[in-house]
């Protein structure tokens, strides 16, 4: 299998298409499709890891959540926090996680880090649960949202759910050409030949052990900003942003999207956060939408039983028909 | 006096986690499964308890028919689904059994509600040893520690000296080897993993009365046991039971020093080890 990547008109389509939604689109959607732009930062934040590096985390929710709480707690209580202040604050308090918890686990490979992950994951959440640290099982309300003022003028006025999707869109974008430039560059090279076959990279003098660290510093400060973004958006943080569930639930956008394509991980946000919407609609499946991880939890053993490779599968087969594929290294034998 | 108790309630904890992560470390010694529904089937046995319980009205008749149930259901899920899963990525495994973990979890919701329930313990066991005046020790629990001394001791027995346990050594250290010397790999994977899951049940049962049972509680203790994996070192049963006892003395010395922090002395406990030994203290580099 070849590493692919759609062709750059079509994402710069997709993302103009994506910019005119708040055009048409009611507040609700408009709502619902930054929530969407948030989880696919975050789910290409995991896809880094997984996908890339061959490093499956089962806690990466931890960094998504601890910048949320990052921001909560330095946020004035009831005027807007400066977001050239909290945003960097955040996103250095999970790349400081992530590095601590990186510096152990990547030492570990396997069935072992996926345990590893989770476990320490647990552990920040339990601190955040127990403690009253960030107000406990309560959480901690964020009144007002942050501000981006440039010189005294405001360009973006994130109080506006359209505006906020906008600032979403933006930041997503780029995260995305930052993962795109990163991965076909040596770094990313270096990432691919780890996933295949660590111990050659070895041999022939990579320092695995900085790189492997490194992929996960830098997947914890984009789940931190994908968790600054979630946590402006709803208001307020508590330890369930955290909890190994929604660690599972980022996986899974992962998988369903197709892992290592960063086209996938958007993707997997999209579906999944609309599955999640069409299943928890009382319209559709009345007094059971309350249960609706029932559904939730059978579609995701579905889909591992017969979609391995998520929807991209499907695009990347439509693709080679289009013979639009860069042939970058082999793939299937990672797999 | 007090230091008594305590250590008594960590022996106890520490026997509980090892029947718990004894089943997950063999399921996955020997089919390399990794398998996040293990506490889904602590969670299951637990509400087998409280339901049976109700409906016979008494814990020993909710025993044997909770882990014929959990026996049953462990059995069918690996016929249909997690057999599946052998051949496929670690990853795959994960996400698939945290698919049956919401399954499991909403099931539960529908059938029995949200809220936490007591289970009574049995009549014959409802009595306290005094210790001083004002100290005593409930006998469920030290009844709760032999069983699970008891279980711990049958389940060596079983995997040193029996024609089984021969099978289950031989297919945790080499799988093909051993299919090809005539071992019928695909029955002795399903009833190793059923017996785990009604271990598992089992472990949920008899802790019933002492946890109460509430939502959740299942995602709860396997984290616990994979620190237990993790530090005992995968597929290791002599491992799992040091792990567990050294978890179970974490856990009650840190609520004892420090109650806010105590769910983290368990994870430093862990973060030593992965420094120290990675690959876990019972297995080889």
């Amino acid at each position: 299998m070849t590493h692919i990547t759609l062709p750059r008109p079509l994402l710069i389509g997709i993302a103009l298409l994506l910019a005119l939604f708040p055009l048409f689109g009611a507040t609700y959607y408009v709502q619902l499709g930054a929530k969407i732009l948030i989880m696919a930062i975050f789910a290409l934040s995991l896809d880094l890891l997984v996908g890339h590096t061959g490093l499956v985390s089962l806690g990466h929710a931890a960094y998504f959540g601890i910048a949320a709480y990052a921001l909560a707690l330095i946020s004035p209580k009831y005027e807007a926090a400066n977001l050239w202040l909290t945003l960097p604050f955040a996103l250095a308090a999970a790349a400081t996680a992530a590095f601590v918890v990186g510096f152990l686990v990547v030492r570990t490979a396997g069935v072992y880090f996926i345990m590893v992950t989770l476990a320490f994951a647990q552990m920040i959440y339990s601190i955040f649960h127990d403690t009253k640290l960030g107000g406990g099982s309560d959480g901690i309300y964020i009144y007002v949202r942050p501000e981006l003022s440039v010189a005294g003028f405001k360009p973006l006025d994130l109080e506006s759910p359209a505006q906020f999707y906008y600032l979403a869109l933006i930041l997503l974008v780029v995260v995305y050409a930052i993962l795109d430039r990163l991965l076909h560059a040596p770094f990313g090279r270096a990432l691919a030949g780890i996933r295949v076959n660590e111990q050659r990279m070895r041999s022939i003098g990579y320092p695995v052990f900085i790189y492997k660290l490194a992929a996960f510093v830098l997947a914890g400060i984009l789940a931190g900003l994908a968790g600054y973004l979630a946590a402006c958006q709803f208001g307020f943080v508590n330890p369930d942003i955290l909890a190994w569930h929604q660690s599972g639930i980022v996986l899974m956008m992962v998988i369903l999207g197709g892992m290592g394509r960063l086209h996938g991980a958007v993707l997997g946000a999209l579906s999944y956060v609309l599955i999640q919407e069409a299943v928890s609609a009382p319209a559709l499946l009345g007094a059971y939408s309350k249960h609706w991880q029932l559904a939730m939890g059978s579609l995701i053993v579905v889909i591992v039983l017969v979609l391995p490779h998520g929807i991209g599968g499907f695009i990347d087969v439509a693709l080679r028909r289009f013979s639009y594929t860069h042939r970058n290294g082999d793939r299937d034998d990672a797999i | 006096m007090f230091y008594l108790i305590q250590l008594l309630n960590a022996v106890q904890y520490g026997l509980l986690l090892f029947l718990l992560s004894s089943g997950l470390t063999l399921i996955f010694g020997i089919m390399g499964v990794i398998n996040l529904a293990h506490g889904s089937f602590y969670m299951i046995g637990a509400y087998l308890a409280y339901w049976l319980a109700k409906l016979t009205g008494s814990l020993w008749l909710a025993i044997p028919i909770g882990i014929a149930i959990a026996f049953g259901i462990g059995l069918l899920l690996e016929t249909t689904i997690i057999s599946r899963l052998y051949r496929r990525d670690h990853l795959y495994q994960v996400l698939l059994t945290f698919g049956l973990i919401l399954v499991f979890e909403e099931l539960r919701s529908i059938l029995f509600g949200d809220e936490v329930h007591g289970v009574a313990v049995p009549a014959l066991l409802d009595f306290s040893i005094p210790l001083t005046e004002t100290l005593s020790y409930p006998v469920y629990r030290l009844f709760v520690t032999a069983v699970c001394l008891g279980i711990a001791g049958l389940l060596y027995l079983v995997i040193h000296r029996t024609r089984v346990g021969m099978m289950i050594r031989a297919g945790n250290s080499n799988r093909e080897m051993a299919a090809s010397l005539g071992v019928n790999i695909p029955v002795l994977f399903a009833l190793v993993f059923a017996f785990g899951m009604a271990l598992a049940a089992f472990t949920g049962t008899i802790a019933a009365p002492i946890s109460s049972v509430f939502p959740g509680m299942g995602n709860q203790i396997l984290i616990i046991c994979f620190v237990v994996v993790v530090i005992g070192g995968i597929g290791s049963i002599n491992g799992a039971m040091i792990a567990s006892l050294a978890i179970g003395l974490a856990d009650t010395l840190g609520k004892v020093v420090a109650a806010e922090y105590s769910g983290v002395a368990v994870y430093l406990v862990m973060a030593v080890i992965l420094l120290w030994r990675p690959q876990g203290i019972a297995n080889k580099a």
